[in-house]
């Protein structure tokens, strides 16, 4: 179980949060002018990485607070913890050093 | 000491001023406090305690402790509460413990289903799969026999009285495994004042330590238990160190998450358990630093009829012999390709028990152990294998040959019987690194002792003795007191001193010899284990791999190897040792089998702790509950929430119930209590804007005091949630959600807000509980409600329909809202929570002239479905569209709004989708069931049949005096007056599709 830190609340369990998947996924304004195709790429499809990941929790049983996290899915190594509207502080290629640096 | 006769004079760490009387199997046996079953069993004599799984040859006790493949056993409380597959190792007795072995019948000693091991070369690896495989539908007769002849236990049939306790706890440093380098660990830590967890397995902490004879190793010029009460007499005295003893680390999860299994009373008697102690207490801890010090476990040679009992692990007979003072047996022989059953021997031949030889797969055992065995008059065999042993019950003898320079075969020549009662056997050392591997650390082999080690760890964890491969005590102390200072810190504890680990006097040990499976006589290769547990040859796994297995994983389940209670411990490197040299690879090159939590096998109570029962989840009832259950309500989990499900009235059946509740709600009037529908205050200046987006329909040109029905749909078109919303004023809006989506639905907007438009100024509150919600309908409603309230003009169009009022109901401020979900005349009634249940029974009061009739959600149900109305969940599941409930009307084309676009895509605008529809049944009185798909064909034709749709709502319509259906049909909507079956598993009901609004279709009694 992770130990994850909530930028209000600092660290808890995980067992309070709820991961909302992939971040930054931005809703189109213009949808009207979409393809099927665009649209349903906005709608369904998401990224599965074996590695860095962006993206998005809710801290359900605590402040009830949406916020970004970035994590290896490998190790589960929570590499940054920022807050909506933010970019994470590792971008994939830093964040992938990053790792790397932390598993030694 | 005639109950005793193995029992040594001296020495040992039990109480012989006392004796601790137990049954096994009924028999009466007795030990001495400090005793484990084990200990005591061979004391008395017994070596043989259990039957093997699959073959049912008799097993005796192989190891000391946990790890034990052999020594399960069922300990009994009562008839019908028993706890199965205990590690005999892991009970220590008390007086009037009842255990019984398992897995035998009639009885141990004579076990009928040894016939299984006679006929053994009909059983071979995957038997099962391949003789039972035909007919399919046979399995289910097979199984059952199967499963009573090869188990291990019986599981309790009673209740379990027990309490069990959940602890969370933080620390420094959690040091896993109480022998010397966890307490040399705990020390260095604690030293460092670093709060400390040190967790032992045992009743007694100490590991090896306690294994030690008066003369043996000595630390700091000490006795091995001096150096230990002093160490544990220290860690007591330090504040902020906590001792947990018979406390098993089992779990290793992410960020230093660990689970411990604490058993506070088990080794007690029943009658000295305190009510204030739970059984056992299951930890969840987080800890900076975890120190791994779980020791090593001995691995046995894989030889011919290795699994006779009598034949014991060489470490584990030492325990035996200097911990517990119980000799093995009067003449003992022993069988290594290390230095470490030369401990043994000497330890032995100190107690005064006959040491017949050592066999040794070595050479020319050389070491100042091996000579100082060969001084005292002992032969030592090396270069040599035990071919065969002898003794049905308890090994008599085995047979002794040269071995080959390979290791392969045996060298021509005569081979040497050597009598004995108890044969110590020592493959090497497996490291316990099942915890380092569930912290997703991986193994490392090394060739030269066979063995696994930890290889980098991933968590922040440090392995330290027996665990890293260090075998000598002087190297686990040291390595203790490095891992533990290193640990505090880490931990961020500055108080932290360079340790000095303790000297150790002790001889060195010889390097071993790694062979994997020994030969028997030419041509005669006899049955080796790799898996006693599981009752795994090496002849099994060869099977495997010609089979066709090439992963151990696969090879694992195929066999069954390492899949008992054990998971392996003692098994599993062999198994990779036999693979491997099959396959003549090298070790590594095949892998290695998952370790997965937990440790050793945790109690279904200590998982549940203190949740089950009524703790198991909240129960969420309404203000009106106790009225409800006072006046016959049957009620109905929806969710969490109980709600009445219908009245029984003078034992009335739950369909008249129904149907007298359905038909008063439509002639006079009805109440019902919707205090569970979901309620959420919505608020800001931006709210009308955000509604905007999250309904299909419009709602900032809602007026003030007004209200609407509004549909929500997820981004992929199709309908989450329903709902009547109403203006309170320009920027405050009461919304109403389903029962069951009430959380989910305030989640879902939050994300919306706070994710995607955080510049829209709205407040969310959940006010569901704050409201009592009574729903007064029927043509009488107006007449029972109007007298009761102040402040609310009811005449003609001064309160239309889909509009709310404030007023007072009954002296109480109230908000009344005129929606409808049975097309009746309606009126909801919302007071403070805290007034329901008075305004329930004033209205009650007030209605019983006009026959007001309290109804539940079942004749809610029917109401609704007379007029078509859906409820979400059951008309749809995720599939269905606003226009596929043919509700285009609340869609609206002016906006945008969540799911808007995904109503356009080609999917979403076929025009054959499936479309809500109404049923007929020809047979008026026939309710379908609902689910039944729906089919064109009168008779079931051959498969696959083309399925139309199916039944989502079916129920007895009183008002209409027959049967009705809902459904969700393919083109339903241009089928109208069509024909359609339901299929049943005998025949078809034929059914006519019509307008899903059966009742009342032009909406008039809706006013009343």
């Amino acid at each position: 179980m992770m130990l994850i830190e909530c930028p209000w609340c600092g660290p808890r369990d995980q067992s309070e949060f709820r991961c909302g998947g992939e971040a930054h996924i931005v809703r189109p304004t213009d949808s009207e002018g979409m393809s099927d195709a665009e649209w349903a790429d906005y709608v369904f499809m998401r990224k599965n990485p074996k590695g860095i990941h962006h993206e998005r929790w809710f801290h359900a049983h605590g402040c009830r607070r949406w916020f970004n996290m970035t994590r290896d899915t490998v190790s589960d190594r929570i590499l940054a913890v920022y807050k909506v509207g933010e970019t994470s502080p590792v971008g994939d290629g830093a964040a992938a050093e990053a790792g790397a640096e932390a598993s030694k | 000491m005639s109950g005793q006769p193995f029992r040594l004079d001296g020495g040992g760490r039990i109480d012989r001023s006392r004796t601790v009387r137990f049954t096994f199997d009924g028999a009466a046996c007795e030990g001495h406090p400090g005793d484990t079953l084990s200990s005591a069993l061979l004391a008395g004599g017994r070596h043989l305690i259990a039957r093997s799984f699959k073959y049912h040859r008799p097993r005796g006790i192989l190891a000391g402790g946990v790890e034990d493949p052999n020594a399960l056993v069922q300990v009994v409380t009562r008839a019908d509460l028993s706890e199965p597959n205990k590690r005999a190792g892991q009970v220590e007795i008390y007086n009037g413990l009842k255990v019984r072995s398992q897995n035998r019948w009639p009885s141990l000693d004579f076990d009928i289903g040894a016939w299984t091991d006679r006929l053994s070369a009909l059983f071979p690896a995957g038997f099962y799969y391949k003789t039972f495989k035909w007919p399919a539908a046979a399995w289910m007769t097979y199984e059952r026999i199967i499963r009573r002849s090869a188990g291990q236990g019986r599981a309790p049939t009673g209740p379990d009285p027990d309490r069990y306790e959940h602890r969370h706890a933080h620390c420094d440093v959690l040091v896993a495994g109480g022998g010397p380098a966890g307490i040399a660990a705990a020390l260095a830590a604690g030293r460092a004042g670093a709060r400390v967890i040190l967790a032992g397995e045992q009743g007694e902490l100490g590991g090896s330590l306690l294994d030690e004879p008066a003369d043996g190793r000595r630390i700091e010029g000490q006795p091995a238990a001096d150096w230990l009460a002093a160490a544990l007499a220290e860690l007591a005295a330090l504040d902020n160190v906590r001792v947990l003893a018979r406390t098993t680390v089992s779990a290793y999860y992410d960020h230093n998450f660990l689970v411990l299994l604490e058993r506070v009373t088990d080794h007690l008697a029943p009658a000295d358990r305190t009510a204030a102690l739970p059984r056992q207490r299951l930890w969840k801890l987080r800890a900076r630093r975890v120190v791994l010090a779980t020791g090593a476990v001995e691995r046995p040679l894989v030889f011919p009829d290795n699994d006779r009992p009598g034949i014991l692990l060489a470490g584990s007979m030492r325990r035996y012999l200097n911990r517990y003072a119980v000799a093995p047996g009067r003449r003992v022989a022993l069988f290594t390709s290390n230095d470490t059953a030369y401990r043994t021997a000497l330890d032995l031949i100190a107690a005064g028990v006959t040491v017949g030889a050592v066999v040794d797969t070595r050479p020319a055992p050389d070491g100042p152990l091996a000579r100082q065995v060969r001084d005292a008059g002992v032969a030592v065999m090396g270069g040599s294998t035990v071919v065969r042993t002898s003794g049905r019950r308890r090994i008599d003898g085995i047979e002794v040959m040269r071995l080959a320079a390979d290791g392969r075969s045996v060298e021509p020549g005569l081979s040497t019987q050597i009598g004995c009662d108890a044969l110590a056997v020592s493959g090497g050392w497996n490291p316990l690194i099942g915890l380092h591997a569930q912290a997703r650390g991986r193994p490392v082999y090394d060739p030269d002792t066979g063995a696994f080690l930890p290889g980098e760890p991933v968590a922040a964890e440090r392995s330290a003795g027996g665990c890293r491969g260090t075998l000598s005590l002087g190297g686990a102390l040291a390595e203790g007191f490095v891992a533990g200072a290193d640990a505090a810190r880490d931990a961020g504890c500055a108080g932290a001193v360079p340790p000095k680990p303790p000297i150790v006097a002790e001889e060195a040990e010889a390097p071993p010899r790694v062979l994997w499976r020994l030969p028997g006589r030419h041509g005669r290769p006899g049955r080796a284990f790799v898996d006693y547990q599981s009752d795994v040859t090496d002849k099994d796994l060869k099977l495997a791999l010609r089979e066709g297995y090439r992963s151990v994983e696969h090879v694992k389940r195929y066999t069954t190897a390492g899949m008992g209670v054990d998971q392996g411990k003692i098994g599993n490197v062999n198994v990779l040792g036999v693979v491997a040299d099959a396959l003549g690879v090298p070790v590594p090159e095949i892998g290695v089998t998952t370790f997965r939590q937990p440790y050793t096998p945790v109690t279904f109570g200590a998982i549940a702790g203190r949740g089950p029962g009524r703790f198991l989840d909240p129960v969420r009832t309404t203000p009106m509950h106790a009225w409800h259950a006072a006046n016959g309500a049957e009620f109905e989990n929806v969710g969490q929430w109980k709600r009445a499900w219908f009245y029984r009235r003078d034992g009335e059946s739950m369909a008249r119930a129904v149907n007298r509740e359905v038909a008063a709600a439509r002639a006079g009037a009805g109440i019902l209590d919707a205090s569970t529908l979901g309620k959420i205050d919505v608020r800001g200046p931006d709210a009308a804007t955000f509604l905007d987006r999250v309904y299909t329909n419009m709602f900032s040109t809602l007026k003030v005091g007004r209200a609407r029905y509004g549909f929500m749909l997820g981004e992929d078109g199709m309908v989450m949630d329903d709902g009547v919303t109403a203006r309170l004023a320009d920027d405050h809006f009461h919304m109403t959600t389903t029962t069951g989506g009430a959380a989910s639905v305030l989640t879902w907007l939050e994300s919306w807000l706070q994710t995607e438009w955080p510049e829209l100024k709205v407040y969310l509150t959940s006010v569901t509980e704050q409201w009592a919600v009574m729903s007064l309908c029927g043509p009488m409603s107006r007449q029972i409600l109007a007298p009761l309230t102040e402040g609310i003009d009811f005449d003609g169009d001064a309160f239309p329909f889909m509009s709310f009022r404030d007023g007072t109901v009954a002296g109480v401020p109230a908000r009344v809202f005129r929606i409808s979900f049975t097309g009746e005349l309606s009126y909801e009634v919302n007071v403070p929570a805290a007034y329901g249940l008075a305004v329930w029974q004033a209205l009650m009061a007030a209605g019983r002239p006009h026959g007001l009739t309290p109804y539940g959600t079942e004749a809610m149900h029917v109401l609704r479905a007379e007029k078509g109305f859906i409820i979400v969940g059951q008309e749809t599941d995720g599939t269905v569209t606003p226009i596929d409930l043919g509700m285009d009307w609340i869609v609206s084309k002016k906006k945008d709004f969540i799911g808007r676009r995904s109503l356009f895509r080609s999917d979403t605008v076929r025009t054959d989708r499936k479309q809500l529809v109404g049923l007929l049944t020809d047979e008026p009185g026939h309710v379908l069931e609902e689910g039944a798909q729906l089919i064109d064909e009168a008779t079931v034709p051959r498969p696959p049949v083309a399925m139309r749709g199916h039944v989502t709502s079916s129920y007895h319509s009183p008002n209409l005096g027959r049967s009705i259906a809902l459904a969700l049909v393919e083109d339903g909507r241009a089928r109208m007056g069509g024909r359609i079956y339901a299929a049943l598993a005998d025949r078809t009901v034929p059914a006519t599709i019509v307008s899903p609004v059966f009742y009342d279709p032009e909406g008039k009694r809706q006013d009343g």
